[in-house]
């Protein structure tokens, strides 16, 4: 008898005509581990939370789950207790929500044990000392005592998994658990994961829409869509040999740092768009808490040829948004300027002429919080044209917007629609309209693709691409997705604390780092093949404080080649084969990928 | 904080002395004075009483010099009772209305938050339907139309209880008008306690302590009822205005000898210095709680604590 069976699991909601889970049957055996990938809305989280009995009162549940022998689809809330954290334990996606703000770490741990009556209240406190312990937390006392908002994104993490082992289930359900992390966390959380799976012998079922996570973490995958289990084997047999159409989409979507490079070449005897020179951006902190400058982007420069793609990429906290913000105007830069085809910009919007401004465009991250909610997709692409171009006949805007909803792959019947009736693709595809509408010389996009599922994010790249080939658009790329970066990026500025580490061709950075930063984030990124032992901790640790940064070098204290050198002066940019670099050891080092 | 703190108490400044220019202007703006009399005094009579309560002077005049008292916790003598200061008017009668006021606020508090509490746990069942039905009327229907209303069936109907302060015993009488004064607040607690308790029960936290296995009652109990409660706290400085205001009307329906009513005896009467000091009063009270919960919710939330 397997551990886990799951039979003809369907789940249906009275407000939505399909039912969100068709018929799952899936067996989980004893210390095994699971993935199972999909995108948005194929079922995956609905499956997990049927496993805990954690769907909320109006979801119609058919089908069985068993758990060691025992039904658990529609049993009572008590005896769901007994098998909730001490047989089966879950990890939820976002650290920042899912730990109580009010109680103390400790006490939130603590209380699984004694609820359970595991223990008693002695034996409890050291037993959760134990587990912070094991889950890397550097100070178990401290944290103990530590509310979660006091704790990073990872640290707290760390701390969902502690609170999901301390009850030793047999089998952990976790819940796109590193989603919410940067790249570099995520390598040290899935290293976390992989080893306690190791030790403790309980099986995983981990629920992704990454399939590197998935390649470097589970033994069996189970591939779903749209409610449907759609494929499901070894994930060895699956990546090499997938069998069902969609999970052949899935790895072609999927980006990896081996991605396919799309972008067309520059051409070099265009001038430069945009000169960003010693551009810096800071904050000042209160004077109560001691008046502290925050630097969020030290003086750096860089330069934009038409038709040219520049990507920013680093940690979240490296200044990359605030960056993109100084060159728009929209945050006052502390120095430095910025060149719009070689004439100076004010540094602050306002004081912009309005040729400028309709030039220099944005897309931001998130599709639906950018539209406002009370527009019609027709007047969310049609009010900057209603600002740039004047006096322009009602039908001719009309005609305009057609035509641009046209050519970002938009039905001209969602014109009529509102933000909130379309999905996280058409959203995102209207901001982009939005943007280029006005045919921009430049656009910065800000995380442009992030909350997009796989295969939508692959559109609307192309589709970015395509708009490069046809006008010659320069783009700012900001993400924290290096397989992004690869796939439609002509240079790279990577970025640490809001200091340049590297400016590097693409072909350059992904097959010859030379920053030692630059090379630990291309290490952290999953990797789409199975075989290839994922590398543990490429880069330990966290960033240290803004506001009070090292000495020397920023990234010395988590530099594994770092020398007394690198912590007692800063290091200037320097060519390194067309690389520019800021490392004392660039010329020296061979961090070959 | 501290510094959070001294900038709100200064920032208090300026509304109390709009609170009391809007106030001294209104009470001298009303037709008549104190003492006007059927039987029309000599003029010299007059004349001295105005100038011994300095109503010959200009208002610019009297309002610095009711500043001037306020500064040394003058509050002026009555006009009225003349042989009593106002501050004495009111210290005699404060103990008995802040009796009243506490014992509807702690009511309010226990049966809003109880009613709340239940309501929300049982949402969109036939108890969460009859409590917040109860609530709305409880907003809806004003005091001075619950008090009489109370009278009329427990006291003159039923006969269970005094109809006035004069009947009872001590405990007795005390019930309706505490009963009358707290309803309003127990509807708007229950309300916003159901609200917020549904919103925390809601919230991802709550789920991770689900699939911890915790019961509904240690989730209330370890989890819940702190952040449920927080934004009961910042409604307590509302509350306890309304229950000041709502004291006035009870007082005056039951003929309880507290501040509320010398409050409606010196308008009735044009007593000017009595109103303007309760008025005064009250408003430093309203201002000064509403600073204590402030600060209270600061130290309550750990993530303001240490700003």
């Amino acid at each position: 008898m397997s551990l886990l069976e799951i039979n003809e699991l369907t789940i249906r909601y009275a407000d939505t005509p399909e039912p969100v889970v068709k018929g799952l049957t899936l067996a989980v055996e004893r210390g095994e581990s699971i993935g199972i990938v999909g995108e948005s809305g194929s079922g995956k989280t609905q499956s997990a939370m049927a496993i805990m009995g954690l769907l909320p009162a109006n979801a119609q549940v058919s089908g069985t789950v068993h758990f060691d022998g025992t039904e658990l689809t529609g049993a009572a809330d008590h005896v769901l207790n007994q098998y909730r954290a001490c047989r089966i334990a879950m990890v939820f996606q976002d650290p920042r929500t899912a730990l109580n703000p009010y109680v103390r770490i400790g006490k939130q741990l603590r209380r699984i044990l004694l609820e359970h009556k595991i223990c008693g209240r002695a034996e409890a406190n050291v037993r959760t000392l134990d587990m912070l312990n094991k889950v890397g937390l550097s100070d178990p006392e401290r944290q103990f005592r530590a509310f979660p908002h006091e704790l990073s994104g990872g640290m707290r993490q760390r701390v969902m998994i502690g609170a999901a082992l301390i009850g030793e289930p047999d089998l952990l359900v976790a819940d796109e658990p590193t989603t919410a992390l940067d790249v570099t966390v995520q390598a040290q959380i899935l290293s976390l994961v992989r080893r306690l799976h190791a030790e403790t012998n309980s099986a995983l079922l981990l629920i992704t829409h990454d399939l590197g996570v998935v390649a470097g973490n589970c033994e069996r995958v189970v591939v779903m869509d749209r409610g449907r289990l759609v494929e499901e084997g070894m994930t060895r047999g699956v990546f090499r040999d997938p069998a069902s159409e969609k999970t052949r989409a899935l790895l072609l979507a999927a980006p990896h740092i081996d991605s396919i490079v799309m972008s067309e070449p520059v051409s070099a005897d265009t001038g430069p768009v945009l000169e960003i020179e010693d551009i810096a951006v800071s904050f000042k902190e209160r004077r109560s808490k001691g008046g502290r400058s925050l630097h969020a982007v030290k003086p750096m420069s860089f330069s934009l040829q038409e038709r040219e793609t520049v990507a920013v990429v680093g940690e979240s906290g490296s200044g990359k948004t605030s960056l993109a913000r100084a060159i728009l105007g929209l945050l006052p830069a502390d120095g430095g300027q910025v060149c719009f085809l070689g004439k100076t910009l004010p540094a602050h919007i306002g004081a912009r002429k309005n040729t400028v401004r309709r030039n220099l465009q944005m897309v931001f991250q998130d599709p639906l919080a950018s539209l406002n909610p009370a527009m019609s997709v027709r007047e969310i692409v049609m009010e900057p044209l209603r600002i740039h171009e004047r006096g322009k006949k009602k039908a001719g805007l009309n005609n305009d917007v057609a035509v641009m909803l046209a050519s970002v792959g938009l039905d001209p019947g969602l014109a009529g629609r509102y933000p909130h009736e379309l999905s996280g693709g058409q959203a995102q595809r209207v901001a982009i309209a939005r943007s280029l509408i006005l045919k921009p010389k430049v656009l910065i996009c800000d995380e442009a693709v992030a909350a997009l599922d796989g295969t939508v994010q692959l559109e609307i790249l192309k589709l970015l691409l395509a708009e490069q080939e046809r006008s010659g658009l320069s783009l700012v790329f900001i993400t924290h997705d290096l397989a992004v970066v690869r796939q439609i990026s002509h240079r790279v500025l990577v970025m640490y604390m809001g200091r340049l580490c590297e400016i590097a061709k693409n072909e350059s950075l992904f097959t010859r780092p030379r920053h030692p930063y630059a090379k630990a984030l291309l290490s952290s990124v999953p990797v789409l093949d199975p075989d290839a032992r994922p590398v543990d901790l490429p880069l330990a640790g966290e960033a240290s404080s803004m506001l009070s940064p090292p000495t020397g070098c920023l990234f010395h204290p988590r530099c594994q080649h770092a020398v007394a050198a690198c912590s007692e002066s800063v290091p200037e940019l320097i060519d390194c084969d067309g690389s520019l670099v800021a490392c004392h050891r660039a010329a020296e080092l061979d961090l070959g990928y | 904080m501290l510094r959070y703190a001294t900038l709100r108490i200064l920032g208090a400044i300026p509304t109390l002395l709009l609170v009391i220019a809007i106030a001294f202007l209104m009470v001298h703006s009303a037709p008549g004075g104190p003492f006007d009399r059927e039987r029309v005094l000599a003029p010299e009579v007059e004349r001295n009483i105005e100038r011994a309560y300095h109503l010959d002077e200009s208002l610019p005049e009297q309002f610095s010099r009711y500043l001037q008292g306020l500064l040394h916790g003058d509050l002026g003598p009555s006009y009225r009772y003349r042989d009593y200061t106002v501050a004495e008017l009111i210290g005699g009668a404060l103990p008995l209305s802040i009796r009243l006021g506490a014992l509807a606020m702690a009511l309010a508090l226990v049966a809003g938050v109880s009613a709340g509490m239940v309501a929300a746990l049982r949402k969109n069942t036939i108890i969460d339907r009859l409590v917040t039905g109860i609530a709305m009327i409880g907003i809806s229907v004003p005091v001075f139309v619950i008090a009489p209303l109370m009278v009329l069936v427990f006291a003159v109907f039923l006969n269970w209880l005094p109809a006035s302060w004069t009947g009872g015993n001590a405990a007795n009488r005390m019930l309706m008008p505490v009963i009358a004064l707290a309803l309003p607040q127990i509807a708007y607690i229950a309300r916003l306690t159901r609200a917020s308790m549904i919103n925390v029960m809601n919230s991802d936290f709550v789920r991770t302590a689900r699939a911890q296995g915790l019961s509904t009652i240690s989730i209330v109990r370890y989890h819940a009822i702190k952040p449920a409660m927080l934004p009961l706290l910042s409604y307590m400085g509302p509350a306890i205005a309304g229950v000041l205001t709502g004291s006035v009307v009870v007082e005056e329906v039951f003929g309880i000898p507290g501040v509320g009513q010398f409050f409606i005896r010196g308008a009735l009467n044009r007593d000017y210095t009595l109103v303007l000091g309760i008025t005064v009063f009250y408003a430093t009270l309203v201002i000064f709680l509403n600073l204590i919960v402030d600060l209270l919710y600061g130290f309550l939330d750990p993530r303001i604590r240490g700003r």
